[in-house]
């Protein structure tokens, strides 16, 4: 069998999955904190309560995404061993960097946080969560660097026969990376906010907790509208920069085929690879994709027949999963502004709560073709333009990979049905259930243990 | 030269704190079945690692993300070579760790008992299998010229690699044993320090047999005869492992706890200074062997990553220690959070 492909599948279906969890731990862990913050200034017990229960969710999510983490490291040398040896020099260095100045952190501290209700003054104990939220995020930035390095590969020789460091100022500032740290981590506060607002509609709905799920909503509204506006200026210039540095993924994304001045934006496209060109195009903005490129209308954009055919990403799924996400993208802006618009009467606005619930699987289909359009439109690189996906691949026998690749889906099909399963429990149960029956209900920490 | 040497070590050194910090936590996961006979029992079993667990984890990222980093030869090799087995380690150790979430989040018997199985496999397969691992790269693994791995894994399960197995589980026992006797109170506690002190002549026994068979399957002694001052390191080693019954007789557990710890780093640097400077020795043909200079990284990384461990290092040392007092006494009604 084919080690290459079942590498490749078996590399996507774990990122995807371990991505489903990520981004919820990096928004959640700040919110967390946010809350019990206030509840450390003003002893409210709204403020506390609100802390247990989004951090009982935010503790089951964060169990799946750690350990699912342990994986993405093990599996550059398992599976891409050839990567490894050729890149580690640099690559290496920031995953060992991630582990050591922030990972360490984030997992001892959450141990802490989570036995240390009565062991640690208000403010002690709110500190901790900061440190963890601060820490996740930290881990995030030096994760989204190492991968801004493998689509914009700088700051390095190609010695010894290997990609060796020069320049580690560069590779800590590559401009690629900044950008993905700017999308990424929004994003993921974007999804945070859906998740909190989808929750709280549900039980809005119910007229259960009305003050404690309002206090939720408004909260993750200002959120979601400050991720939003920062998610869509960098993703403008993230296209600017794209233009520059991936042009063969730009004319993937607008399946451009031709080098065209004016170059229009199709709202939508049937791509067909085998005789370069699109069967179907509607609606096109004429010199929209030059603009948005260049920032000129009449500018020059390079088309998918520049590029050997061999150094083409595969268009159909760049093209779709890019426009999977603007299409998202702005509908989550729509939803955003108008809760800011109905925010003092969302209890009258069931069909706006409805929607709201409806939604909360939406950021993470978004999440996720985001990173499949970065990921596919990167190809046939490894690491754009320095080395190719297929000559970084082990040296081992496809059967091997077969097994592993089985066994995840059956593992993180199991994870993911019971993680979501407790959540979905949680959550549906809301912060009532939160409060033991025995007089120590004043001690967060023994919520868990009536469980 | 020096950097190189530097770094062989200080991997050494993060492969040893892991099995000395995680160590415990594998150690009492193995001994749950055994020990834990009620829910009651389980229950601080599994909270007397709660909070500190996922730190100890951090440890393996750690050796793994700096074996990249300093010796990325080494890790495309290394973790290629022995695939099957390293899935089987991170399948268990993702098991092991959603388990410790999920098991008390439904009031049901049976779910904590399928959790709780979760914790015994994803504890003792990662015991067994490291120290399979770690024996077979003592001895040598069959790997050609361009770094290929010629066999499965039960080309792993050789006589030394099977004792080298045998002998982590006995450690990580022991050690998991001591660490629950000071975590918890009554019957549990002298169940515990019980177990840990008729487990403890199997691991004299089991080491003896190690350090035995290691003179004809492997190379290490060569670096000891040649510096013959490094035996101190093997004595002191025995002398920890010693330690571990005198403090115990005693009612020392936190003393015989540390004498295990110093065990756990003493074995692991057993080998690795009778490795230096292979890291992945061949079998096949010593010229193919992969050693701290051939496959280290470029002088600036290994400079930058110096820099990067000699900080960080030591404030996770220093907060690590804090979380460790901060949950060193025995498993109260309210640390029942698993």
């Amino acid at each position: 069998m084919d080690a290459l492909m079942l590498s490749r599948l078996q590399f996507t279906a774990t990122t995807i999955f371990h991505f489903l969890f990520v981004p919820l731990t990096l928004g959640l862990s700040v919110l967390v904190a946010i809350m019990e913050t206030r509840y450390a200034r003003t002893g409210d017990e709204i403020d506390l309560k609100m802390t247990r229960f989004w951090g009982k969710l935010f503790l089951i999510n964060f169990a799946v995404g750690v350990v699912t983490g342990i994986t993405l490291e093990f599996q550059f040398g398992t599976n891409w061993s050839a990567y490894s040896a050729y890149v580690g020099d640099i690559f290496g260095s920031l995953l060992a960097i991630e582990a050591t100045a922030a990972f360490f952190l984030e997992s001892t501290l959450i141990g802490v946080w989570v036995f240390g209700w009565n062991r640690l003054s208000r403010k002690a104990h709110a500190t901790v969560m900061w440190l963890v939220a601060g820490a996740s995020n930290l881990s995030a930035i030096w994760i989204l660097t190492a991968n801004g390095w493998m689509q914009h590969p700088v700051g390095f020789a190609v010695r010894n026969g290997r990609a060796e460091l020069t320049d580690f100022a560069a590779v800590v500032f590559n401009p690629f990376s900044l950008l993905q740290i700017f999308h990424v981590i929004p994003a993921a506060f974007l999804l945070t906010a859906f998740f909190i607002m989808g929750i709280s509609a549900y039980h809005l709905l119910k007229r259960q907790n009305v003050e404690f799920f309002t206090r939720s909503f408004r909260l993750a509204l200002v959120v979601g509208a400050v991720a939003t506006v920062v998610v869509t200026i960098e993703g403008d210039l993230h296209a600017k920069h794209v233009t520059k540095t991936q042009p063969a993924k730009l004319a993937a994304m607008e399946a451009l085929w031709d080098t065209t001045a004016k170059a229009p934006v199709y709202l939508m496209a049937v791509p067909d690879e085998a005789n370069e060109r699109n069967s179907v195009e509607i609606g096109a903005i004429p010199g929209l994709l030059s603009f948005l490129g260049h920032g000129d209308f009449d500018a020059k954009v390079k088309g998918l027949k520049e590029f050997p055919r061999e150094e083409r990403p595969p268009v159909v799924a760049t093209f779709l999963s890019f426009r999977i996400m603007i299409a998202l993208g702005m509908y989550f802006a729509a939803m955003v502004a108008i809760g800011l618009f109905l925010r003092n009467r969302l209890l009258e606005s069931t069909w706006y709560l409805k929607l709201m619930l409806v939604s909360i699987p939406l950021p993470y289909l978004a999440i996720t073709m985001g990173w499949v359009l970065a990921e596919i439109g990167r190809q046939p690189w490894i690491v754009y333009g320095l080395m190719r996906t297929a000559d970084g691949v082990s040296p081992i026998d496809g059967v091997q990979v077969a097994l592993s690749l089985a066994a995840f889906i059956l593992v993180y099909a199991l994870l993911g049905g019971v993680g979501y399963y407790l959540i979905g429990k949680a959550a549906v149960l809301g912060p009532d259930a939160l409060v033991p029956p025995s007089g120590a209900a004043r001690r967060p920490g023994l919520q868990r243990s009536a469980a | 030269m020096i950097l190189e040497s530097i770094w062989f070590f200080l991997w050494g050194l993060l492969w040893a704190v892991y099995f000395m910090t995680d160590g415990f936590d594998l150690g009492i996961g193995s001994l749950l079945p055994f020990l834990g006979k009620s829910e009651a029992d389980r229950r601080v079993m599994v909270n007397a690692m709660g909070p500190l667990w996922d730190g100890n984890q951090v440890w393996l990222l750690s050796a793994g993300g700096v074996t990249f980093a300093a010796f990325p030869r080494l890790y495309a090799v290394m973790f290629s070579s022995l695939y099957t087995a390293l899935m089987l380690i991170l399948f268990a150790l993702i098991l092991r760790g959603v388990a410790f979430e999920f098991r008390g989040k439904v009031q049901s018997p049976a779910w904590r008992r399928l959790w709780d199985a979760c914790i015994f496999v994803g504890s003792a397969a990662p015991a067994l299998l490291f120290g399979v691992a770690f024996a077979n790269i003592f001895q040598g693994i069959p790997i050609d010229q361009k770094g290929i791995f010629q066999g499965n894994l039960f080309t792993l399960l050789n006589p030394y690699g099977i004792v080298g197995g045998v002998l982590f589980v006995m450690l990580f026992l022991v050690h998991g044993a001591l660490w629950l006797a000071i975590k918890s109170e009554g019957a549990l506690r002298e169940r515990a320090a019980a177990t840990a002190g008729r487990l403890w002549p199997i691991e004299v026994g089991v080491a003896v047999v190690f350090l035995g068979l290691g003179i004809f399957t492997t190379r290490l002694y060569d670096n000891y005869l040649a510096h013959p001052l490094l035996f101190a390191v093997i004595l002191l080693t025995v002398a920890a492992l010693f330690g571990i019954r005198v403090f115990l007789a005693k009612g020392a557990l936190f003393t015989a706890w540390v004498s295990s710890a110093v065990t756990i780093v003493g074995a692991t640097f057993y080998g690795v200074i009778g490795l230096f400077p292979n890291m992945f020795p061949s079998s096949l043909d010593a010229a193919y062997s992969l050693t701290a200079h051939n496959s280290a990284s470029s002088q600036l990384t290994l400079t930058i990553m110096l820099i990067v461990v000699a900080i960080f290092v030591p404030i996770v040392l220093a907060y690590q220690a804090w979380a460790y007092r901060l949950f060193n006494a025995p498993v109260r009604t309210e640390d029942l959070i698993y």
